[in-house]
Formats: C-alpha cells, sequence, structure tokens
C-alpha cells in the first residue's frame, strides 16, 4: 500500500510546473483539510476563552511518545490503541503541569514548557529508534503528509473513502456533538468556573474532558497536518473569530467558516504560489497554517471590536466631526463679535487643522448645507447657525457648571468646556440649564445663545 | 416559580452520631429557623501553612450578616471552603442542617468580580441565565422563558435596558449588579457574596443595599463579605469578626465594637474613631 502511493504520488510530481488538479485526489485533501481544521477549531474557542492555548499546543506536541509506544506494540498506524495512548498522555501532560504549578510553584508557562518538551523529545527518541524497525516516518508524524492521506483508503460499499477521512469525520462529529450538547455547561465553567462548581457543574471535570477531546484530536489530525502545526489549527482560527464578533455561539461558527477557509485556501495557495516562483508545489498543511495565520491578520484588522483599521477609521471620524464643530462654532462666534467672514486659510491657521482635513470637513459641511459662502468669505447658512448656536450653548453651560457645580477656575474650565461640547446633546444641555439655574452670562461674561 | 422538595435532614451514613454530639450542629436556632450556614472547626491550609484556623458559629436566619476583617484575613477562602469550592483540612459546614452538596440549590454565590474575564463573548443576558443553568439541567439548552426571568432580574436591580450589552460595555458598577442579578435568579435562601460593594459607584451601593433589604423581607440569609467598617452598623444586622480565627459574631449592637475591631485589626485601624462615630449616629437614629 505504501509503496504504491509514493509511486502514484511521484507521477504526480513529474510535471513540477503544471498544477494538476483532479477532485479524487484534490478533492479528498480539501476535505480531509477541512475536517481536521473544522475538529480542532471546535475545541479551540475554548482553549482561547480559558487562556490555555499553551496547553492545547503543549499536549498535541507531548501526545507523540504514547503514539509512538502505541505504535510500538501493535506495530500498525489504524490501530484505536494510538488514541488510548495519546489520550493517556495528553492527560497526564494537564496533570502534570498542573502538579508542577502547584508543587513546584513554577509559573504556568514554565512548568508547560518542562513537561512537553521532555515528553515530546521521548516520543521523538522512540520514534527515531523504532524508525528503522517499523513503517512510521518521522517527518510524517511531526509536518504531517495531507498529500498522501487521499491514497489510504478503505471501501465503503462502491466507494473508497480514505482512512483519514473517515476517523476526521467521527472526531469532527465527537467534537461537534461535545460542544454542541455542553455548550452551556462548556460557557459557564469557561467564565466563572467557581460558579460552575458550586451549582454541580464541575469546572476540573469539564477541563479534563475537554483535555482528553483535545488529544484524540491532536492523534486523529497529525498523520494530515503534523503534531507541529495542529495547534495553528486549534488556536488561530478560534483567535481570529474571537476578534469578530462577542457573542459565543457567533465566534465558534465563524471560527468554523474560518478553518474551512484556510484549508481550502491553504491547499490551493500550496499548489500555485511555489511555481509563481518557480518551484513546485510545496506542503498544504504549512500553506493552510499561513493561511490560518493571513486570516487572523485581516480578523485582526478589520474585527468590529479590536480591529485596527476600524478604530483608526472610528478615530478620524470622530477628529473629522470635530473638526466640523469646530468651525461652525468659529464662524458663529465670528458673527456674534461681527468679525469678517474668515478666508480657509485663516480658519486652519486659527483651528490648527491640516489643509487636506480642512478641505473634507468643507466638503462635509457644504454638502450638509451648513456653510456658504466662497473660500475667501466663509459664512454660515441658516442650519449652520443653529448648529453654530447649540455648540455655543453647550459650551458656555458647560463653563458655567464647573465654575457653579464642580468649583473650578474659570482659567481652567475652557479646555474642559471645549471637549465636552461636542458630546452633549439635547437633553444634556436642558439639565445643565436647570442645574445652572438658566443663566444669561458665562463666566467670561459672554451671552448664553438661546435654545431654538 | 418551581416549588423545591425540601430536603429531609439525613445523617450521613459515614458520620451517623457526630451530629447530635457536636455542639455547633445544630439545625435550628431555638426559633424554629433552620441554620442556614453552620461552621464547626473549620481550618483550610495552603502548602501547610493555614489560612483559615478553627473558624466555627452559627450564622441566624433571616438576616444581613456582614463578614468584616483585614486583606489576608481568609473572609473569600472562608465562603470558598463552606461551598466546597476548596479543600479544608478539618471542619465541617452544614447548609440548612445537610451537606452543601445536598443543599446546593438553595445557596447563591456571587464571586469576586474581578474573578472573570469581563472580554469573554457573552452579554449581560447570557451571564444573569447562568443562574439558572442549574435548574435548566445538563445539556438542555436556554429557552425563552429562562430568558424572560433573567431580563426580568436585570430590571430588578436597574440595568434591564443593558440586557443586550457585551459584558466588557457595562461600568463596574453594572458589571457588579449584574453578578447580583445572576444570584439573584437562582431564588436561593442563603446568599454568599464575595466584596459586592467593591469599587461601585455610589447609585450601585444603593441599589445593592436595596436588594439586601428585599432579600431580608423575603425571609432569605445574605452573607456578605464587606471593607468599608464605616457602613457596617448601616448595612448589616450579625457581624463575623475574621482575622484567621473568629474574633467575635453576634448582633452589631453588641459585637461591633471598638474593642473587638481593635482585636481584629490590630494596631492597623486608623478608622477606628470614625466607626465608633458612625455606631453613636446609629444608635441615636433607633
Amino acid at each position: 500500500m505504501m509503496e504504491n502511493s509514493i509511486h502514484l504520488l511521484e507521477q504526480v510530481s513529474l510535471f513540477p510546473s503544471a498544477i494538476r488538479w483532479s477532485w479524487a485526489f484534490n478533492g479528498w485533501i480539501l476535505v480531509i483539510g477541512s475536517l481536521a481544521a473544522v475538529a480542532s477549531a471546535l475545541l479551540g474557542n475554548f482553549l482561547v476563552l480559558r487562556k490555555m492555548s499553551m496547553l492545547g499546543d503543549a499536549i498535541t506536541h507531548a501526545v507523540l511518545p504514547g503514539i509512538a509506544v502505541a505504535f510500538l506494540i501493535s506495530q500498525s498506524r489504524t490501530s484505536p490503541l494510538m488514541f488510548l495512548g495519546a489520550v493517556i498522555v495528553g492527560v497526564l501532560t494537564a496533570l502534570f503541569t498542573e502538579w508542577i504549578r502547584g508543587a513546584g510553584g513554577v509559573d504556568e508557562g514554565a512548568s508547560m514548557g518542562v513537561v512537553f518538551t521532555s515528553l515530546f523529545a521521548l516520543g521523538l527518541v522512540i520514534l527515531v529508534q523504532a524508525a528503522d524497525a517499523v513503517d512510521l516516518d518521522p517527518n510524517c508524524v511531526l509536518y504531517g503528509s495531507i498529500e498522501l492521506t487521499p491514497l489510504d483508503t478503505v471501501a465503503i460499499g462502491d466507494w473508497d473513502v480514505p482512512r483519514a477521512a473517515l476517523m476526521l469525520a467521527g472526531v469532527t462529529l465527537l467534537n461537534a456533538l461535545f460542544v454542541g450538547l455542553f455548550f452551556k455547561e462548556l460557557r459557564l465553567t469557561s467564565f466563572d468556573p467557581a460558579l460552575a462548581t458550586t451549582m454541580g457543574i464541575s469546572a476540573k471535570s469539564m477541563h479534563y474532558v475537554l483535555m482528553v477531546l483535545v488529544s484524540i484530536t491532536a492523534v486523529a489530525c497529525f498523520e494530515s497536518v503534523g503534531s507541529i502545526l495542529v495547534v495553528a489549527m486549534f488556536v488561530v482560527p478560534a483567535a481570529a473569530a474571537y476578534m469578530l464578533t462577542d457573542r459565543l455561539g457567533v465566534m465558534i461558527l465563524i471560527s468554523v467558516i474560518l478553518a474551512v477557509a484556510s484549508a481550502v485556501l491553504g491547499h490551493l495557495m500550496a499548489l500555485t504560489v511555489p511555481t509563481w516562483f518557480g518551484y513546485r508545489s510545496t506542503t498544504t498543511s504549512g500553506m493552510i497554517a499561513v493561511a490560518a495565520g493571513g486570516l487572523f491578520l485581516f480578523a485582526a484588522a478589520l474585527g468590529p471590536r479590536h480591529g485596527v483599521l476600524v478604530k483608526w477609521a472610528r478615530r478620524q471620524i470622530l477628529s473629522l466631526q470635530i473638526l466640523c464643530d469646530d468651525i461652525v462654532a468659529f464662524l458663529f462666534r465670528g458673527e456674534e463679535a461681527e468679525r469678517p467672514h474668515p478666508t480657509t486659510e485663516h480658519l486652519a491657521s486659527e483651528l490648527f487643522a491640516s489643509r487636506w482635513s480642512m478641505k473634507l470637513a468643507q466638503i462635509i459641511l457644504r454638502w450638509g448645507g451648513e456653510l456658504g459662502g466662497g473660500s475667501e468669505a466663509l459664512e454660515l447658512t441658516e442650519a449652520g447657525r443653529e448648529r453654530g448656536r447649540r455648540l455655543v450653548r453647550s459650551h458656555r453651560l458647560w463653563e458655567q457648571y464647573l465654575v457653579d457645580q464642580a468649583g473650578r477656575d474659570t482659567e481652567q474650565i475652557h479646555d474642559k468646556a471645549e471637549r465636552f461640547e461636542h458630546f452633549t446633546d439635547r437633553s444634556l444641555r436642558d439639565e445643565l440649564a436647570r442645574e445652572t439655574d438658566g443663566p444669561e452670562l458665562d463666566p467670561h461674561g459672554s451671552p448664553i445663545p438661546d435654545e431654538n | 416559580m418551581v416549588e423545591r422538595p425540601q430536603k429531609e435532614y439525613q445523617p450521613m451514613d459515614s458520620s451517623p452520631s457526630l451530629s447530635s454530639v457536636l455542639p455547633s450542629a445544630a439545625r435550628d436556632d431555638g426559633t424554629g429557623n433552620e441554620v442556614p450556614l453552620s461552621i464547626y472547626d473549620l481550618t483550610v491550609a495552603y502548602h501547610r501553612k493555614p489560612v483559615i484556623w478553627d473558624v466555627g458559629f452559627d450564622l441566624p436566619a433571616g438576616q444581613l450578616i456582614g463578614i468584616v476583617g483585614p486583606n489576608g484575613a481568609g473572609k473569600s477562602t472562608l465562603l470558598k471552603a463552606a461551598m466546597d469550592l476548596i479543600p479544608s483540612a478539618s471542619g465541617r459546614v452544614r447548609v440548612f442542617g445537610d451537606s452543601y452538596r445536598a443543599n446546593r440549590h438553595r445557596v447563591g454565590y456571587v464571586p469576586q468580580r474581578e474573578s472573570v474575564d469581563w472580554q469573554f463573548p457573552v452579554s449581560a443576558l447570557d451571564v444573569v441565565a447562568m443562574g439558572l443553568y442549574d435548574e435548566i439541567g445538563w445539556c438542555r439548552p436556554v429557552r425563552r422563558r429562562h430568558r424572560d426571568r433573567a431580563r426580568l432580574a436585570l430590571q430588578h436591580v436597574g440595568i434591564g435596558e443593558l440586557a443586550d450589552r457585551q459584558i466588557s460595555q457595562l461600568s463596574g458598577g453594572q458589571q457588579q449588579r449584574t453578578f447580583l442579578a445572576r444570584a439573584l435568579v437562582q431564588d436561593a435562601d442563603l446568599y454568599l457574596m464575595d466584596e459586592p460593594f467593591a469599587a461601585v459607584d455610589a447609585a450601585t451601593e444603593r441599589a445593592i443595599v436595596d436588594i439586601l433589604r428585599d432579600l431580608k423581607k423575603r425571609g432569605k440569609t445574605a452573607a456578605v463579605i464587606h471593607h468599608d467598617l464605616q457602613t457596617v452598623p448601616e448595612y448589616f444586622d450579625y457581624v463575623v469578626l475574621l482575622n484567621m480565627r473568629v474574633v467575635a459574631h453576634g448582633p452589631v449592637e453588641t459585637t461591633f465594637t471598638s474593642e473587638n475591631l481593635q482585636k481584629t485589626y490590630g494596631g492597623r485601624l486608623t478608622l477606628l474613631d470614625e466607626v465608633t462615630e458612625a455606631m453613636r449616629r446609629r444608635e441615636s437614629s433607633l
């Protein structure tokens, strides 16, 4: 079987520059990659939310000796013994980590570092020693060989289904059932383990069930994507989904979509990207991790809650709004003092605004019908005058309030009022007027305009 | 509301005679009320260093109880040990005359606000509904009627309009109210609250006091860890003074004395004068 598959693979790579797509072959890679990514991402949500991503990493590495020993005993890569071995070592990793942290007073990161590197190294030693005797390639275990998995098939009726696809479908179903059935319990034990435990939902038990499933998933995935990269599948789609929503159910859904997207993108990128540079196609499992990282970057930039770009855009819009306010209020005060209509340059230098933002603000104001006159003599329209009146009223009421109620000096109040005026609506102005007994003049002696 | 069957008191097989022998095993306080929380000889240690030592008291039913003591006195540890959250080295806890496990439905817990991650992707309503998970049962979904009850509880604590906000978008006081609402939907008989007044605004503090008084009116018992000594006489009927051991426990009038506070806080207390002043104010208002 193995010889056969290697033979086939050589045939595939005989034509390095041409991308050969066959649904029977590449289609299965997409299915297997997607299943591995979804199975991992489902659990990954809870690893991320429990701040246990590194424990997931530790377990996926540490299961190696379990797999190796099970393999030596059974001499087969399909044995359920492998899952058993992995689960035992996976749970031991979680237990040891907890124990070293508790007993040794070592912080969690360090205790994990001790446990999983020791176990991982032990697994490697066993594997390398056993490699001559048995048919298990350490490279495959570490980096995965998703390109080979479609060739190892099991016949179901008339269908030849890859063994990896069957196994991963089973694990995906298991994880989906777990997350679906225990959604409520997972949510509570992740958010508030103490309360969960007082209600008879043992946070500790949930923790270890999760660790068992992480171990099983790691074994199911390692053949396809390798034990080093599987952690990317656990953590990255879930972390990206976390950036995009603030509801747990939605987060899980998004993480599944991102998992499938990274698997599909990863395989396509593995086939195409290297050929742009004149190389042969590269490893799909590596590209899946790269694609997931790329999707995460998108989420980090565009996420509504934590997104960098969105935050930046929001800040820009706010500062533009404030500049519009300032222009209108400046013109209103100018009319009040019967100063001549200012030019654009004069206004820009008065308000410390750049030429570009000044231009943009003027476009917005003219479009809103609040600004008239040419750039040599800017003037307010009736609507603009109304907005100016509201702003100046807010400003002067705030000054009065700060002096009256907060006991501030007259010198200190201008800056505060300057900031508050942009965020003061009608009801707040009425409140201010009530609190300050509806004064006619502000502390500097300027008249407070009436509400229209 | 769901009627829960009242659990008959049954001594555990392993220690059938213990409860009749030990003085603090009393199931009622002589007035026919069950003792909500009875603690006897409780010792809890971290790494062989005791945090609380030989702690024992019976809490009176239907009262508001303040648990007071300096930082590191073991107040949180006491509450957690009472609910089996952390193992105790020795001692025994009775909740309404039985083990905590048997009567956990009758206990509502309000953890410290800092104990959870407020960035967690849930709404205020989701958090309050968590109080019903025990009642809903394993593997069953939260249904509309549960959400309706959670919404009602949020309205009761005065933040009904914030039900659908993600919890990081709530102020500290609103977060604390969310936690209280979560305990209220449990409809427990005994509430254990870990510093509900910590770092909340004045409006929230008043709201919490109102909620506590409302609980008392409905015959519930609340044991509250509290830091502000000045307000102890105003808020509570009964006080447990704790500093690793129980220094004193009893009605506020007789127990919350400067002498006992001196013993609890050692020489570190500078607020003593203010407290005695607060005491005098309360006495004169009675």
